[in-house]
């Protein structure tokens, strides 16, 4: 005989209900790569709330004003870590006059302290950066004669990220190159919004092909088209 | 002075001679995102770009851009046959786990030791690292593509780096619009040089001490 249980509600919220989650001072990791896999309209939803002082954790600061240079160009970037953030002019503006503090992480460090700190390492040894300014102050350490440096895990409060689709508890496909830093991201946040273009019913994704597994994904919100997003 | 593009172009092909079959072959931005539209549609190279692509094709046709599809420089591409997604995580694996057999890339200075500066600028507004540092530390081989000089026409092969390093491994070739120089243990070795340029021409557009291979070819 089977006991009876409550069925879950579907993990699908407005994008102005999913950033609520979001307060002043978190950290917030944001996927996507320039704009691609990129959460334009949980990062748009962000900008009718008035949440600042927020520490950002992505790959670059958006691109062509859109995206995540909406929330440099609104002030409400304290630090941005990441790893390429050159070809955002106000980001570099702001870098200069002090108003935004950089961390500025080798790609493949980047993307494996965020890895390390999803899986529940504490940190790892890589060869990456090893001799250069960006090993300054960082434990090194011998290992079969090579010489490696000291990275530890990168976690945040919060976690913004993009797939292309999901199933209502929240499993997620990814679309191309779209992929990059969201499946790792989604592992290292307390709290996770995938926005999505569509989500369907439980059991309409082959598991087979599913890349990120639903325990990871607290909230889904659904991708909003706009016309700025013709691009270049 | 010469077109900068088709400067560009000719250090492209240039590189492309030093591929060889089946390599797995990671392509910076810059001149490196050239060499996908230089060859054949069913060529035999795998191109890797470390934000998620083994088997990168060339540039679309216009109007048949997917955004969704790009390369590391953020511009669209196509899918060879045979291509497979994956994530940052397992792309930089795959790059600083050796399964890299060569990489393109661009570089601001590089010494006579073979290091290379590519990520900094001191007092320039230049707030990038990318996956630069990792493909040095992990790709099998490391081929350079740069132009010979910088804009202000000073040479970028120098005795000591004036930039910030960007790994203490040294590359393997160097490519310039001029010259090819391979680093053998430390040492830089002229390997080939345009018709248009004595070897004492060079020396004096060359910060960098270098040394005479036994036959220098001629770069066409």
């Amino acid at each position: 005989m089977s006991l009876k249980t409550k069925k879950l509600d579907s993990k699908v919220q407005t994008p102005h209900e999913a950033i609520r989650f979001v307060k002043n001072g978190q950290s917030v990791m944001v996927g996507g790569f320039g704009l691609s896999g990129h959460p334009l309209t949980l990062i748009d939803a962000l900008l009718e709330m008035d949440t600042r002082d927020l520490t950002v954790i992505s790959n670059n600061l958006g691109e062509n004003g859109k995206g995540l240079s909406s929330w440099v160009r609104e002030k409400r970037i304290k630090k941005a870590i990441g790893s390429y953030f050159t070809t955002n002019k106000e980001a570099v503006e702001q870098y200069k006059n002090g108003r935004l503090e950089i961390e500025l992480i080798p790609q493949g460090t980047f993307i494996e302290r965020i890895r390390a700190a999803g899986s529940g390492i504490g940190g790892f040894y890589t060869r990456t950066g090893v001799g250069t300014e960006l090993a300054k102050g960082k434990e090194v350490k011998i290992i079969d004669g090579v010489r490696y440096i000291l990275e530890f895990g990168l976690r945040a409060d919060i976690a913004l990220i993009r797939a292309h689709k999901a199933d209502q508890s929240g499993n997620l496909i990814y679309n191309k190159t779209a992929r990059n830093f969201n499946p790792a991201m989604a592992t290292a946040a307390d709290f996770v919004i995938a926005e999505v273009d569509e989500v369907v019913e439980d059991g309409l994704l082959d598991p087979e092909q599913i890349i990120t597994p639903k325990v990871y994904v607290d909230i889904l919100v659904i991708h909003q088209k706009d016309k700025r997003e013709s691009n270049a | 002075m010469r077109d900068i593009r088709e400067l560009k172009l000719r250090i492209a092909k240039r590189i492309i001679r030093e591929f060889r079959p089946g390599d797995c072959i990671n392509l910076g931005v810059g001149i490196p995102t050239f060499i996908p539209d230089l060859l054949e549609p069913e060529h035999p190279f795998i191109f890797q770009t470390e934000n998620g692509l083994l088997g990168m094709g060339p540039t679309p046709s216009k109007g048949k851009e997917d955004w969704d599809l790009l390369n590391a420089s953020k511009r669209p591409i196509t899918l060879q046959k045979g291509s497979v997604f994956f994530d940052s995580v397992e792309s930089f694996a795959m790059i600083r786990g050796g399964h890299i057999d060569l990489a393109v890339l661009g570089a601001l200075q590089v010494n006579q030791e073979g290091q290379v500066a590519n990520w900094m600028i001191p007092d320039a507004p230049v707030l990038g690292v990318g996956g630069a540092m990792d493909l040095l530390a992990g790709a099998k081989k490391v081929i350079i593509a740069m132009t010979h000089v910088d804009k202000a026409d000073k040479t970028k092969l120098v005795q000591h780096l004036e930039y910030p390093i960007s790994s203490i491994r040294p590359v393997d070739l160097i490519v310039t619009d001029i010259a090819v120089f391979e680093i053998v243990s430390g040492h830089m070795i002229l390997k080939e040089l345009t018709e248009r340029m004595s070897i004492e021409d060079l020396r004096r557009i060359t910060d960098a001490k270098f040394e005479i291979a036994d036959q220098v070819h001629v770069y066409d």
